[in-house]
């Protein structure tokens, strides 16, 4: 029944979205834990529910099925595919705390050139001591850069291309959910050096968790995608020439 | 109006940028590129602040329901993973917190690091 309504009316996917995400905001507002984390929330609630009423996945994700077999469009991907446009309004925050990016340069590409660095290294060494294959080792070396530059990576050099997409949602995830617990366990106290750990561990998941800090993390977190990404790219010729 | 010009400029970088990534044969995505020619237009004055700021805020405040349909998605790539869950896992939440706690600890030492030299400088 929920099924049929499902797959029958445009918008399920996009309001259904809309309106847990909304709950899930005023949840956390209420208890401020940080398991009740607004993304975790809304996924896991989302999938039980379509598990339960038997919905099919795609139907939530890509809208309401048409009589020419395409997809509406009206699903949860309603809002994904504004991620381009916001991906490029993340240079406006970072032009108004330029004067932070022009003063700490070095802190902040050396921030996030170790956690690139750190990022691969533990990739290697998780890799090794699960014997992974080669395969599975390029599949999860990109996992901590946004998800068009690390499908390309996999891709490119060998990897399974959804696992790797998969890996990186997950650490986006995990990225926003303890956040804010990294920040105080390891007392990090400047802004700008929350943005650079935010951005850079956890790409754009981490960026919109780095955003409720404040401004300037926001903006250095968003400059750390593109500039963890970048390095990534540029390292990777040297983590998949070590034989695994 | 104000709103249509502010999201016609983004939807022109948004697409000048994704063309950059269809013809540069660089792994690097279009969105990276437009982040980058924004970024430029706006250091350059070609876009004023105030010509793309109350649609980004908009676009920006809506950036974490962008990730729930990748977030469920993950249901259905669950049979390519389980072959190697474990240490999908393990990557996912160990690594993240390392990467996370390092990134953030190095930026932060290197600002100390950065303010003590300029403060020796000054007494100087």
């Amino acid at each position: 029944m929920l099924n049929n309504i499902a797959s029958n009316t445009p918008f399920f996917g996009a309001f259904l979205t809309a309106v847990i995400f909304l709950i899930a905001l005023k949840l956390q507002k209420k208890f401020r834990l940080a398991i009740l984390n607004p993304l975790l929330v809304s996924c896991t609630v989302i999938i039980v529910f379509l598990i339960a009423a038997g919905i099919d996945p795609d139907i939530f994700i890509y809208g309401r099925l048409t009589a020419d077999g395409k997809y509406d469009g009206t699903g949860a991907a309603l809002f994904q595919v504004m991620l381009t446009p916001t991906t490029v309004c993340l240079a406006i925050p970072l032009y108004e705390k330029l004067s932070y990016l022009k003063k700490y340069p070095l802190a902040i590409l050396g921030g996030i050139a170790s956690g690139a660095v750190v990022s691969m290294g533990s990739v290697f060494a998780i890799s090794r001591i699960f014997s992974l294959s080669r395969e599975q080792y390029v599949t999860l070396l990109p996992k901590s850069i946004t998800t068009a530059i690390g499908m390309g990576v996999s891709e490119e050099f060998g990897g399974i291309v959804p696992v790797t997409v998969a890996v990186i949602v997950l650490t986006g995830i995990v990225g926003n959910i303890i956040a804010s617990g990294v920040v105080r366990l390891f007392r990090i106290k400047h802004p700008v050096a929350v943005g650079v750990a935010c951005g850079t561990a956890a790409h754009a998941i981490g960026t919109s968790r780095a955003r409720e800090f404040g401004e300037i993390e926001e903006a250095m977190s968003g400059l750390s995608i593109a500039v963890c990404g970048i390095i990534t790219v540029i390292l990777m010729p040297l983590f998949t020439a070590i034989p695994i | 109006m104000k709103y249509l010009s502010q999201i016609t400029l983004i939807l022109a970088v948004s697409f000048l940028g994704e063309l950059l990534g269809h013809l540069l044969p660089l792994p690097i995505p279009g969105s990276i590129y437009g982040l980058t020619i924004m970024f430029i237009l706006l250091l350059t004055g070609v876009i004023k602040l105030s010509q793309v700021k109350k649609t980004g805020d908009l676009l920006l405040s809506l950036m974490p329901i962008m990730f729930v349909a990748p977030g469920v998605g993950l249901i259905e790539k669950f049979d390519a993973c389980a072959e190697f869950i474990v240490p999908i896992l393990i990557t996912a939440t160990l690594s993240t917190f390392v990467v996370m706690a390092v990134s953030g600890c190095v930026t932060d030492a290197l600002i100390k690091f950065q303010s003590k030299k300029e403060q020796a400088d000054n007494a100087k």
